[in-house]
């Protein structure tokens, strides 16, 4: 869970060119949008993307979004939980 | 359009990697350095503190930036949201950016990207950034055109509630480049010439870094 969760920061640092955040600067269990990583709608589209392209999942239920993409913590259960029923 | 019924108050010309402000050349960047590069380096320099500017696509961190230097030395965000407005143009549109786009829709298509391919975001993010909210239009032309770029901009300042209106050039296409950014006034200022088609073309051709 460890290594996915900070893989899972370089890939979103990646993908949504936070070009002025480290990964070392991101929370386990920071909230990514609003008040914590300050994402917006656009980047909840590019995280769908990443989990597509990265992860070979798709979410099927949109209403999940908030609580799938709450935290870094969140997304890497979400990934583990997929990976097991997969 | 009488030539005294609105002002030139404040210019930003960005070409051949050099920014000037009111005529006056405010920093030269290595040649060398592509566009991405040279963007993120005047970003550090005459701003930061905006991450989202990362994001944006090349045409709007050209307007972006250079409203940023413009508007540091005339503080329009001291009138009315409603007061300051926006006239741009280019030739090209967004196609920079809808190229790019169109290249990951073959795999999977960038929301990111998707956004950027209309060119008149570029006066969103500017809107944003400054808290604008006064009309604005973008055309596309093959050319800069003062005639349209001084008629316009003063029938809005003298028909609409607009004070003050941003005008002008922002052209991206590949490596190639220009902002030209005026900003217009229905009050002198100090330094202020009267707005004209001859005194925009003026301004517009100025400003050249010899090669």
């Amino acid at each position: 869970m460890e290594q996915l969760m900070a893989d899972l920061k370089k890939q979103i640092i990646e993908q949504l060119n936070l070009q002025e955040v480290t990964p070392e600067s991101i929370g386990n269990d920071e909230p990514l949008f609003k008040e914590g990583l300050g994402l917006d709608s656009i980047d909840a589209l590019e995280l769908i993307v990443l989990l597509q392209q990265h992860y070979n999942i798709r979410i099927a239920n949109p209403e999940q979004g908030p609580e799938i993409f709450y935290s870094i913590r969140s997304m890497a259960e979400f990934i583990v939980a997929q990976k097991a029923k997969a | 359009m009488n030539s005294a019924e609105a002002y030139i108050t404040g210019s930003c010309i960005i070409r051949d990697h050099g920014i000037w402000l009111n005529g006056t050349l405010l920093w030269e960047a290595d040649r060398s350095m592509d566009l991405q590069e040279w963007l993120r380096a005047g970003y550090d320099r005459f701003s930061g503190q905006y991450p989202k500017f990362h994001k944006m696509d090349a045409l709007s961190k050209l307007g972006w930036l250079a409203a940023e230097v413009l508007l540091k030395h005339a503080p329009v965000q001291a009138l009315p949201p409603e007061a300051v407005g926006m006239v741009l143009s280019n030739r090209s549109g967004s196609l920079d950016t809808d190229i790019r786009y169109y290249a990951t829709v073959k795999e999977i298509a960038s929301p990111a990207l998707f956004v950027y391919t209309l060119p008149n975001i570029v006066m969103g993010e500017i809107c944003i950034r400054h808290g604008f909210k006064g009309e604005n239009t973008f055309f596309v032309s093959e050319n800069f055109d003062p005639e349209l770029m001084s008629s316009y901009p003063a029938q809005l300042l003298h028909t609409t509630p607009l004070q003050a209106c941003l005008c002008g050039w922002v052209e991206v296409m590949g490596d190639d480049y220009e902002v030209a950014l005026f900003l217009l006034e229905g009050q002198p200022k100090d330094m202020s010439r009267p707005l004209t088609a001859e005194a925009l073309n003026e301004l517009y051709l100025n400003n050249k870094i010899s090669k």
